[in-house]
């Protein structure tokens, strides 16, 4: 297993979103995350990508193995298609930017400003950073996002490739990718939203012998 | 034996409190109205200063009180910190109004002293610049508490800044002194020296400081009350919103 | 590591990446000196090295809320964070970027200004090796007011307030340092405390930032 997840909840600011969740992903395993809008898809993926603690259960990895990709582009709007990546392959300790560009067809744009890219364009861009990490886990919200069809394909070509590298994906999409083996996982069942239960100004109860 | 951990639990926190609120304001009164009493009218006059003298039974216990309600923030906030008790971040965020207010007295009755002894409301001292700094920390550590929705977050953020800020404040006190050598009178209290002032006004003085101390702590529950009554409301609010 | 040092000087100096307009601030703030003073050549040459310290921490000041705002409203910062690089690494290479970017050329600038203000000529040196041993630190303070804001609209108000407190002992020694030089004295205990304040502020502060960042970031 590259990643365990055991009785995990999850919180957004004060408040639970999800309790009581538990998965596991094997090398060359895709996991889909499905539920509606607001369940809390980007919510665990954060908590799974370090940002958020959760609030209770365990989440267990290799140290450094998840590769985070947001909702948010996170691009330098001034700097070209081609420093962007150069900048995070220095980040990530990677060299070599050239598989992300062809990977993803980017090498017509790569002397570009992301600024001037379109938001698909600017999409790939984003996509692309995930090979130069060289992570084998890649936590995605909702990766495809103002893709094209045509650039959807690509991006399942990319998922499929990673996979039989032995790397490992959890993805949080409504859409069919294609992912020929990818498992689903519906977190509607977990949605627990309130306080969470050690909350200590919250519970029915109110606070005895106190004037409250 | 129970542990002094377990008033951190609001509930605990609230029953203790309740009972013990009414002893403290009224040890607080008792100490403030019999010490200033004893101190405005039963004192001789100073040789040198006169009757003015008399408005240090207001503006050392002030000052005294102003520094140590941010020692006790920073104290509550490394609680907080470290052993994350709720009520304890409630307590240094319900601290800051109160040690600020202290830094307004003192500032004002120091100008009001100043005036007639120095023949000047206001005069860059290290002592009395070094309390409008202090005001200037608690302004900006209530600012940040009032910025933030997420009170976790809040809590933390203000107890980051009330550790930085306390190295900051007595490196500024430090620099004061080195900057200006300044117009004040020495220490009224200080440890290391034998006596600085007479018995007779050492007394008054000591029962008013105490009465200040028992204000602060009057004061500091109180409003920890208020503070953990909102953010039951809160989460009750929350819980509500999202069922 | 470096990538980011990198990266952020390349965005200073692209358009739109702000690089001199805390130069041009501390221009202005200077030349507008006069106007309030009065044009008197002998008062301002008292006062000018002790401005030129307000100027500069003004100038500092402006260009605080850049630091981590534009990272993390367009993601940059999550993903710097879910990065293999330390959140306190990344907090000091950011103080070192605002630095070279907006203190290393208000040091330059500062003596060229001096002569706006008919700063005795002696003083020079003195002025800008207090700038230069103090405004490490002014970016390094910023810094941690900007990791602590980073997270709430409209944040720039409260960063100045929060801030400027923190500025106190780095401006009282600073200030000092140039205006004894000023007066032709020996400022070498001051200037020694100054940089003091610099060494101390850059080695704590990465940390209490990037401890303002994870909060933030949750």
């Amino acid at each position: 297993m590259v990643l365990t997840v055991t009785n995990l909840a999850c919180a957004r600011g004060p408040a639970q979103v999800l309790a009581g969740l538990s998965f596991s992903l094997k090398a060359g395993e895709a996991l889909i995350l499905r539920g509606p809008n607001g369940s809390g898809k980007t919510t665990l993926l954060r908590t799974l990508a370090g940002l958020t603690p959760p609030i209770t259960g365990t989440i267990t990895h290799a140290e450094g193995a998840i590769a985070y990709g947001a909702h948010a582009d996170g691009l330098k709007t001034q700097l070209t298609v081609a420093e962007n990546l150069t900048f995070w392959a220095n980040i990530f300790g990677v060299r070599d930017i050239s598989a992300a560009i062809t990977t993803f067809a980017l090498a017509p744009l790569a002397d570009r400003p992301a600024g001037e890219l379109s938001a698909g364009q600017k999409r790939r861009l984003s996509l692309a950073r995930l090979l130069v990490t060289g992570r084998p886990i890649w936590a995605l919200d909702e990766p495809t996002v103002s893709l094209d069809t045509e650039n959807t394909a690509r991006f399942a070509v990319a998922v499929n490739a990673h996979l039989a590298q032995g790397g490992s994906a959890i993805i949080a999409t409504h859409i069919d990718l294609g992912l020929p083996g990818a498992r689903s996982l519906e977190i509607t069942p977990f949605i627990a939203k309130g306080m969470p239960a050690h909350d200590p100004f919250a519970g029915a109860e109110p606070f005895s012998g106190a004037d409250l | 034996m129970t542990s002094i951990w377990e008033y951190a639990n609001p509930r605990r926190f609230m029953v203790a409190s309740g009972t013990l609120l009414p002893w403290i304001t009224g040890i607080a009164a008792l100490c403030l109205i019999g010490g200033l009493i004893w101190g405005f009218f039963f004192t001789p006059d100073d040789f040198r200063q006169g009757s003015t003298v008399k408005i240090i039974y207001l503006h050392v216990p002030a000052a005294i009180m102003a520094v140590n309600a941010w020692m006790m923030m920073l104290v509550t906030s490394l609680i907080w910190v470290i052993r994350r008790h709720h009520v304890s971040a409630l307590a240094a965020k319900a601290a800051a109004p109160v040690g600020m207010v202290f830094t307004l007295i003192a500032l004002f009755t120091g100008a009001v002293w100043g005036q007639p002894m120095w023949g000047t409301w206001w005069e860059w001292d290290p002592r009395l610049t070094s309390i409008l700094i202090l005001f200037l920390f608690y302004l900006g550590y209530m600012a940040l508490w009032e910025a933030i929705d997420n009170p976790d977050q809040a809590a933390d953020l203000t107890a980051v800044l009330c550790l930085v800020g306390s190295v900051f404040a007595v490196l500024s006190r430090y620099a004061l002194v080195f900057w200006n050598q300044g117009l004040h009178q020495g220490a009224t209290l200080s440890l290391d020296a034998e006596q600085n002032i007479a018995d007779v006004f050492w007394y008054p003085l000591i029962t008013v400081l105490a009465g200040f101390g028992f204000l602060f702590l009057a004061l500091v529950l109180f409003r920890t009350r208020t503070e953990i009554r909102a953010r039951r409301i809160k989460a009750l609010i929350t819980q509500e919103q999202m069922t | 590591m470096i990538g980011l040092l990198k990266r952020d000087l390349t965005l200073a100096l692209r358009a739109g990446g702000g690089f001199g307009l805390s130069l041009a601030f501390f221009l202005i703030f200077t030349a507008l000196v006069p106007f309030g003073i009065g044009p008197e050549t002998g008062r301002l040459a008292e006062i000018a090295a002790g401005l030129l310290w307000h100027g500069a921490l003004l100038a500092c000041l402006l260009s605080l809320d850049r630091i981590f705002q534009l990272d993390w409203e367009d993601g940059t910062l999550d993903l710097i964070a879910t990065s293999p690089l330390p959140l306190e690494a990344a907090a000091a290479l950011k103080a070192l970027a605002h630095w070279l970017t907006t203190g290393l050329p208000l040091v330059a600038a500062a003596p060229i200004l001096g002569l706006l203000l008919n700063l005795p000529g002696p003083a020079n040196p003195w002025l800008v090796a207090s700038l230069l041993a103090g405004t490490p630190a002014l970016s390094a303070i910023g810094t941690f007011g900007a990791a602590l804001t980073v997270g709430i609209k409209r944040g720039g108000l409260l960063l100045s307030l929060l801030v400027l407190p923190l500025y106190v002992p780095t401006l009282i020694f600073g200030a000092l340092t140039a205006t004894r030089g000023a007066q032709g004295l020996d400022a070498t205990t001051p200037l020694v405390l100054t940089a003091g304040i610099t060494l101390g502020a850059c080695a704590i502060l990465p940390f209490a930032a990037a401890a303002a960042l994870r909060v933030n970031l949750r």
